[in-house]
């Protein structure tokens, strides 16, 4: 059995228990999907379209061997820092954020490519360099992360560009940055928050704000909170059954089919439900991590496991933001939240982890 | 290559292992954390946000109750409510409000203010709470947007139950008219009962009748969605309707009163005087009611209330003239009681009559004098100085003691809010309102009812109503059954038995009013024209009130008709019919009218006419 997984695995590139893990997860997404945008087949089918388009080219770069792959990355990061910076010219605006560019068949988000581009590029630049990294390197990294990171986080739109943020942030962690480095960045990080404070735009203190107290507003700033934390409680144990949500049902959760919809999860599903979503989440990230451990040469390792802890952040910044632990960000529960470009981007990235691990030369083991 | 060599693979391959599993510790104390937090929302906390979501999801829906009816006597509907439809926007859902005013503008119409108010409320609510956009939709306007109806999703048509007033000012100082509620009234309102009224009444029966016109609220118990929609209704206890009013006005007489009071200011009342029923009041001018219901615009207010006519001024109930002399019967009368009348005693009137020692000639309207009056002649020719000396003997307390009895100088009780005191003056009074001590030559003006004395058209129609019933006295109504259209049950106010307020002998109630009688169908009466071919017996008495003191206009030297009209006297009337068990007791008040007998007197007349007539 596990030969035969093996064999498979080798003759289509593709690692079956992540893949058999990312469908099942893709189901459920779909499920709940349908039920929080009121059963309308239309929104689910475009889902599914998506998720085709994004497990097609999972599929098509997990042919392609790491030493290819690697080639790439200052391209992609160079095309996406030119994408950014068009967007910022003749961006679609949305939502009150200048974030797409208008492809004509579809709207294209440049900032979710930086998710991937990010972390390639670091550990692109990084591959060849002795570990830990020296400090012109960090330096080096640093105007990396933060050049894409100012540009996205000025559309604005802060959930993706903490996402990116975190991504390279990762490749450098893994890459073995020294312990003072991290200590100081910490210690920087406590110190600067005030003047962050100072930074932040009024809506973006008021959802800090909100967390803290969201009953003082509870039909402005509060609401979305208010209504989340309601479904998620009243979900109970078990859940309300699936369909049965009436927080979601009869549309008092806002955002309920992209950036809320684990409400809608935890409503009807109740914790038993969300206990075993989190443990499938868990499953993806500890199948990454060993196949990043795994993986032949620096470039590959850091990359998977980068694309591994940035998808435990999504999972973790999202189910944090729902329940109220969290200011509220624009950040999508991956894989399960409607949404075409994040969908894509992040089954893309499971295509690179798929590669590190199927193109492997055993014979070096 | 070089720099590979400096590359040490196992190390490098450890310190990635080691950030691995820091991190996968890490991330399992966030999950945990996580799961923690979860369990704490869906297990401890799992009661309390099932009842938040119950409250979101199950709404209690107060139903307003309609309004009760009004009706005539003579069952004219007076008061109604009549649905009317206003298009109401749930902004959420309606798109771009920008392109949606434009399209319903094409379709339908809208002016300025009404974009204007529907910008500024959308601002304010929520974006799922529906707005209203235009109120009052004709029939066209509503057929136009049906038919439209599948281009505007969000946008839907609201029906509402509006008060309306059929015949507009003819009674609108009796009826009132009700309003939207405002901050006052929220304060002493049973905010449960209503909960679902925009309504209450702000003056007239709207208003003192308001508890049993407004009915007891209902409830619906109903699941809705985040839109507010209505998804099913769990469970209803329908509002109790309020109770339908039947006044005792005659329409028809009220009409007659109107039409022959016409355009002129002043005030009419008829009253029952063996029931108190209020057979007829008005008062002109008057104004739309239907106006003030959904808000009267500031503009047309400021007109209203800022008019010389005074439209909003209810004068039969609130206006406050001096009686002149119509109150000597009633004066007579104490003179009667107490004896220092009897029927045979004599004035001699040359015209004019002073205190003694004073300076000051207190003047009788007929310069020349009348001669040698009794009481009788007293009161049919109406002679000025018989009451000045009558006056000074009776002294004003006892003036104010007996007069009470008719009801002069306090509220009739009647049940309309608002209503005024008038003034029935006294020593007293006088010390605590004024401060100074009683002159004796305001007793002698108190005599020809002038001076301080002010009464209300409605007191002195009540007050004539008495004395035509020989000093019996019922409360005055205008409401005179009250009927719930829920159990078809009706209640009858008009049961109260006429009570003895005022005594005197049984020949001194004749006396008076047979002076009262000849002063209509009498040769020498002063108001023998109003008599003229009346076909049943009556009695009637008029009465001139200055509003500019005689003394000044001798000094200035006018002729009448030079005198600016809203300075002109008051023109009064008062009468009964018939003689014996009278019916019907009726008090006319024409501002600036000039003489009683000539500009009051018809309207009275007229109203006898066809009550006798038709009753």
């Amino acid at each position: 059995m596990i030969n035969n997984s093996r064999s498979l695995s080798a003759k289509t590139h593709l690692d079956i228990p992540l893949l058999i893990a990312l469908l099942l997860l893709c189901s459920i997404g779909l499920l709940v999907l349908y039920s929080a945008a009121d059963q309308r087949m239309d929104v689910v089918i475009r889902q599914i379209t998506r998720i085709g388009i994004g497990l097609t080219g999972m599929c098509v770069i997990a042919q392609f061997p790491m030493r290819t792959i690697i080639r790439w990355a200052p391209w992609l990061f160079g095309l996406g820092l030119i994408m950014l910076v068009a967007v910022m010219f003749v961006g679609y605006t949305g939502k009150g954020a200048q974030r797409w560019l208008d492809l004509k068949f579809m709207k294209f988000q440049p900032s979710e490519v930086m998710k991937i581009a990010v972390p390639m590029m670091i550990a692109w630049y990084l591959n060849e360099k002795p570990a830990p990294p020296s400090f012109q390197s960090v330096f080096m990294v640093l105007i990396l992360i933060a050049v894409p990171v100012v540009l996205v986080a000025k559309q604005p739109d802060l959930g993706t560009s903490i996402l990116i943020a975190a991504s390279g942030g990762f490749v450098l962690f893994l890459s073995g940055l020294r312990w003072r480095i991290i200590f100081a960045a910490i210690l920087a990080g406590l110190a600067a928050a005030p003047l962050l404070w100072h930074v932040m735009k009024d809506y973006q203190k008021q959802r800090v704000l909100t967390l803290f107290d969201p009953e003082k507003d509870p039909l402005g700033a509060g609401y979305h909170i208010i209504q989340s934390k309601i479904a998620v409680g009243s979900g109970g144990l078990f859940g309300k059954g699936w369909l049965n949500g009436t927080q979601s049902q009869l549309g008092f959760l806002p955002e309920r089919t992209t950036d809320f919809i684990f409400a809608v999860f935890c409503e009807e599903f109740g914790f038993l439900g969300v206990l075993a979503l989190m443990a499938l989440y868990c499953f993806i990230i500890l199948r990454c991590l060993y196949i990043a451990k795994v993986a032949q040469g620096t470039f590959a390792r850091l990359v998977s496991g980068s694309l591994a802890l940035t998808f435990f952040t999504y999972v973790f910044v999202n189910m944090g933001m729902v329940t109220g632990q969290l200011p509220v960000v624009g950040v999508p529960l991956p894989l399960i939240s409607y949404g075409g470009t994040s969908l894509v981007t992040l089954l893309l990235g499971f295509g690179l982890i798929m590669s590190a691990f199927t193109h492997r030369q055993l014979m070096s083991r | 290559m070089s720099r590979l060599i400096l590359k040490n693979i196992g190390r490098e391959s450890a310190i990635f292992s080691f950030r691995v599993i820091l991190s996968i510790l890490i991330m399992g104390v966030l999950f945990s954390f996580l799961a923690y937090r979860l369990a704490g929302l869906q297990i401890t906390q799992h009661e309390h946000f099932t009842t938040r979501s119950k409250e979101n999801r199950v709404k209690i829906l107060p139903l307003p109750p309609p309004r009760g009816l009004i009706f005539s006597r003579d069952g004219v509907l007076l008061a109604e409510n009549i649905p009317t439809f206003s298009l109401e926007v749930v902004p959420e859902l309606a798109g771009d409000l920008d392109e949606l005013i434009v399209k319903i503008n094409s379709v339908i119409g809208l002016d300025d203010d009404e974009i204007q108010r529907f910008k500024k409320e959308v601002k304010r609510k929520r974006k799922f709470e529906k707005t209203p956009l235009k109120l009052k939709l004709s029939e066209e306007e509503i057929a136009r947007f049906s038919v439209n109806q599948f281009l505007f999703p969000g946008v839907t048509i609201a029906t509402r139950l509006v008060r309306y007033y059929p015949h507009g000012q003819d009674f609108v100082h009796m009826l009132g008219y009700v309003g939207r509620i405002n901050e006052k009234e929220v304060k002493r309102i049973d905010k449960a009962n209503y909960s679902a009224s925009s309504y209450i009444g702000k003056t007239g029966i709207e208003r003192s009748y308001e508890p049993q016109l407004h009915g007891q609220v209902g409830y619906q118990q109903v699941e809705i969605n985040a839109q507010g929609r209505i998804i099913q209704v769990l469970k209803r206890e329908p509002p109790l309707p309020g109770h339908d009013l039947y006044l005792t006005i005659d329409t028809k007489l009220q009409s007659i009163a109107a039409k022959a009071l016409g355009e002129r200011r002043g005030a009419v009342v008829a009253i029952d005087p063996n029931t108190g029923a209020v057979l007829a009041m008005v008062s002109y001018p008057g104004y739309d009611p239907n106006w003030f219901v959904n808000g009267i615009s500031s503009d047309r207010y400021q007109t209203l209330s800022q008019s010389v006519d005074r439209p909003l001024f209810n004068r039969a109930l609130q206006g406050q003239y001096p009686p002149g002399s119509t109150f000597k019967p009633f004066i007579a009368m104490a003179g009667l009681f107490f004896g220092v009348r009897d029927e045979h005693d004599q004035s001699s009137c040359p015209g004019w009559f002073s205190l003694p020692g004073g300076q000051h000639r207190y003047r009788c309207w007929n310069k020349s004098g009348h001669g040698g009056v009794n009481l009788q002649r007293s009161i049919i020719e109406s002679c000025d100085i018989y009451f000045y000396e009558l006056a000074k003997d009776l002294g004003i307390d006892r003036i104010h003691d007996y007069l009470k009895g008719f009801g002069f100088g306090k509220v009739t009780g009647v049940d309309l809010a608002g209503e005024a005191q008038g003034l029935l003056p006294s020593k007293e009074w006088k010390l605590k309102a004024k401060e100074t001590s009683w002159y004796p030559g305001e007793t002698l003006i108190t005599g020809i009812g002038q001076g301080y004395m002010l009464t209300t058209p409605f007191q002195l129609a009540s007050a004539t109503a008495t004395l035509s019933m020989n000093g019996k006295r019922v409360i005055p109504r205008l409401v005179g059954q009250t009927e719930d259209p829920a159990t078809g049950k009706s209640g009858d106010l008009l049961s109260e038995t006429p009570q003895k307020t005022v005594e005197a002998n049984e020949e001194d109630w004749e006396l008076v009013s047979q002076a009262m009688r000849d002063v209509v169908l009498g040769q020498r009466g002063t108001a023998r024209k109003i008599g003229m071919g009346a076909s049943y017996e009556f009695a009637g008495k008029t009465g001139t009130s200055q509003v500019f003191g005689l003394k000044q206009i001798a000094e200035d030297n006018m002729a009448k008709d030079q005198i600016p009209e809203h300075l002109r006297d008051h023109a009064l009337f008062i009468a009964f019919a018939p003689l014996k068990n009278p019916v019907i007791a009726v008090a006319v008040v024409v501002e600036n009218g000039g003489s009683g007998g000539r500009a009051a007197g018809p309207v009275a007349r007229q109203l006898l006419d066809y009550y006798m007539q038709n009753q």
